[in-house]
């Protein structure tokens, strides 16, 4: 098989992609694989679906008519093992091979799993040795996840990881009326982008939520014969559980280049426009270390917009239009039991920084800017956030908010609050 | 079709353009009706900033490049020919919209959990906030597609 344009894995990074190359190319074949038998879905709605927000069907990204409509070919439920990039091929499982003439990983990201006494898992076959254990990053997870919940026989679930995604999980698991103990290793939440306050508040209003948080623990060991029943925290302490999710973190995906030409890092190195190393190779998305605006830096930005956003620049330099990619940073949209929370770009950090504050501990409302020579690089809001789109176009753009800086910290700050200049060139 | 532009200097902050919005988006799109009977007000998609002598209407942009499509996790907008389409049936008040749009003209409801913006009243023809702006401070700016 032959193709102009092939893509590993099918979805934020590689759907952004192939939306970029039929704008510019109808016609190039295209060719997607993807090991998901599914087509093109949002990991980052499996939360929802699990809570029941959202039917299956609104699981999916596109239309069912997507790939017909796009002229693409999908070879799904297949996984890509070997790529030899002198000959331009790329290796499937079942042996079939795929010449490209340009080529994208977007291969994602895995769960990590970190070690624990009675439970191994089989990163390839992604199993525990237990049941009643499960990683949460999928689709295939979710389904699972909720077929056993609606088992009816189980009642008390543990969360292991207190990052985005596990505590996802356990507002969904509580909303499906389990008793859930999210276990988290730091006390801060979400370090990454948190700073004290921040991780106080939302700490405070999970609580008060009724979630069960135990912070500066790991999870020694877990017991069961078969499937989980118990497991043991590192000081001894021994929690009931029938069903047990790990999220951990995930990491970059890069089994498929490791010890290739193409240079890895932490993940996939890239440049300004998501070239690898290897000529004709490019990357995005999960599995790639992309350009953070705000650190003016490389970095892992696992996030859907970034992934989509970086495919698409992708897509574009892979058909010949030449684009740089400079629209991402750490850009969290975030809701914690109603309570909407924004962090981008520097919003942990404060040394060295201008930070302007406004905390209203008991309206649960925090508005955080981190200021870099009169210029936005980080924020922090929460509640009131409906014009947070205006600080991140600040960073992008590199906007001196000195002018008007005592403007920020309103709860009403807006379009109207920028000088007319401004304004009006922000407009056109 | 282009996008809602705003003359500051002519917009008079009357606000009859969210209600109008209200009225085209409510369900019997009859102004009485839909401030007096329907069970729910819409949700204006247009939004006058106003402060002093100073205001004006704020519509989404309906961006060349649009930021919120690129950061949208359900697929709820995306782009048809040329105008940036929001489906609320696919919305799930994540939020991410609103952090992308370098304008902050999503609106957020979040009794509802979901994102609004203007839709330049789709299958309507001229859209109804700049019909009904009694100073003409509203207008179309095509784009040619
Ligand atoms: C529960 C959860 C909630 C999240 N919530 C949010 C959120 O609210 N906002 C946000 O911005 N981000 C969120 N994220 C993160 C977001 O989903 C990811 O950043 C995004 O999916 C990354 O997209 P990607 O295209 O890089 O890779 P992925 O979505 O990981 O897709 C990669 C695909 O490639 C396939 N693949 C990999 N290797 C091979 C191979 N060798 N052969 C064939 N196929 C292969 C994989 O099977 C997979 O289908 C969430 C993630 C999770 C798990
Ligand atoms: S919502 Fe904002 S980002 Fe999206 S098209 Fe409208 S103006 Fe542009
Ligand atoms: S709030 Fe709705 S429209 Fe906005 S990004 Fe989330 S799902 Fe998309």
């Amino acid at each position: 098989m032959e193709c102009e344009y092939l893509i590993i894995g099918n979805s934020a990074g590689g759907i952004g992609a192939t939306e970029a190359i039929r704008e510019v190319d109808r016609e190039g074949e295209l060719i997607m694989v993807s090991e998901e038998s599914y087509r093109a879905y949002s990991r980052a709605l499996i939360p929802y679906y699990l809570a029941g927000e959202i039917e299956l069907e609104k699981v999916y990204y596109r239309n069912v008519d997507f790939y017909a409509r796009n002229n693409i070919r999908v070879i799904s439920g297949k996984k890509a093992v070997a790529i030899d990039f002198d000959n331009k091929e790329v290796e499937m499982e079942d042996g079939q091979r795929i010449r490209y003439g340009e080529l994208l990983l977007a291969t994602g990201s895995t769960p990590f799993i970190p070690p624990m006494e009675g439970l191994s898992y089989d990163y390839t076959g992604g199993k525990f040795d237990k049941d009643g254990v499960f990683t949460f990053t999928s689709l295939d997870d979710a389904v699972e996840i909720k077929r056993s919940v609606e088992s009816g026989y189980v009642e008390n679930a543990v969360v292991l990881g207190g990052g985005r995604i596990g505590l996802m999980a356990a507002e969904a698991l509580m909303r499906l009326g389990l008793n859930v103990t999210v276990i988290k290793r730091s006390e801060r939440l979400l370090p990454e982008v948190f700073d004290e306050t921040a991780s106080r508040m939302v700490k405070r209003h999970l609580k008060e939520s009724g979630l069960l948080m135990l912070t500066g623990h790991t999870v020694k060991e877990v017991m069961g014969e078969r499937s989980v029943e118990r497991i043991v925290l590192d000081d001894g302490t021994e929690i009931g559980c029938d069903l047990l999710i790990i999220a951990a973190g995930v990491r970059p995906r890069v089994e498929l280049v490791r010890g290739t030409e193409v240079k890895v890092n932490r993940g996939i190195v890239v440049d300004g426009r998501m070239r690898t190393s290897v000529e004709d190779v490019y990357a995005c998305g999960d599995c790639a270390e992309v350009y953070d605006f705000a650190y003016d830096d490389f970095r892992l930005t696992p996030l859907w917009a970034t992934a989509y956003a970086g495919g698409r620049i992708a897509g574009f330099n892979m058909c010949g239009v030449e684009k740089e990619y400079r629209w991402g940073t750490n850009m969290n949209s975030m809701h914690f039991f109603g309570l909407p929370v924004i962090a981008a770009g520097v919003s942990a950090e404060e040394g060295g920084y201008e930070v302007l504050k406004e905390v209203e501990e008991e309206k649960k409302i925090y508005r955080k800017i981190v200021l870099r020579e009169g210029r936005v690089v980080g924020v922090i809001l929460m509640n009131k956030i409906e014009r947070a789109g205006l600080f991140l176009c600040f960073m992008r753009r590199g906007i001196d908010v000195s002018p008007f800086k005592e403007e920020l910290l309103s709860a009403d700050f807006a379009l109207i609050s920028l000088p007319e200049v401004l304004r009006g060139a922000m407009m056109r | 079709m282009g996008r809602i532009c705003c003359k500051e200097e002519v917009c008079i902050g009357c606000r009859l353009c969210e209600v109008w919005c209200q009225v085209e988006h409510s369900e019997s799109r009859d102004i009485i009706k839909a401030f007096l009977y329907e069970k729910e007000r819409a949700i204006p998609r247009v939004r006058v900033e106003e402060r002093g002598p100073v205001s004006f209407a704020l519509q989404c942009r309906h961006c060349e490049e649009p930021d919120c499509v690129f950061a949208c996790i359900s697929g709820a907008l995306y782009k048809k020919d040329g105008v940036v389409v929001h489906d609320a049936s696919k919305c799930v008040g994540c939020w991410s919209c609103v952090l992308a749009c370098p304008y902050g003209a999503i609106i957020m409801d979040e009794a509802h959990g979901k994102a609004w913006k203007c839709d330049l009243c789709e299958g309507r023809g001229v859209p109804i906030c700049v019909e009904k702006c009694p100073n003409e401070a509203l207008e179309v700016e095509h784009n040619g597609v």
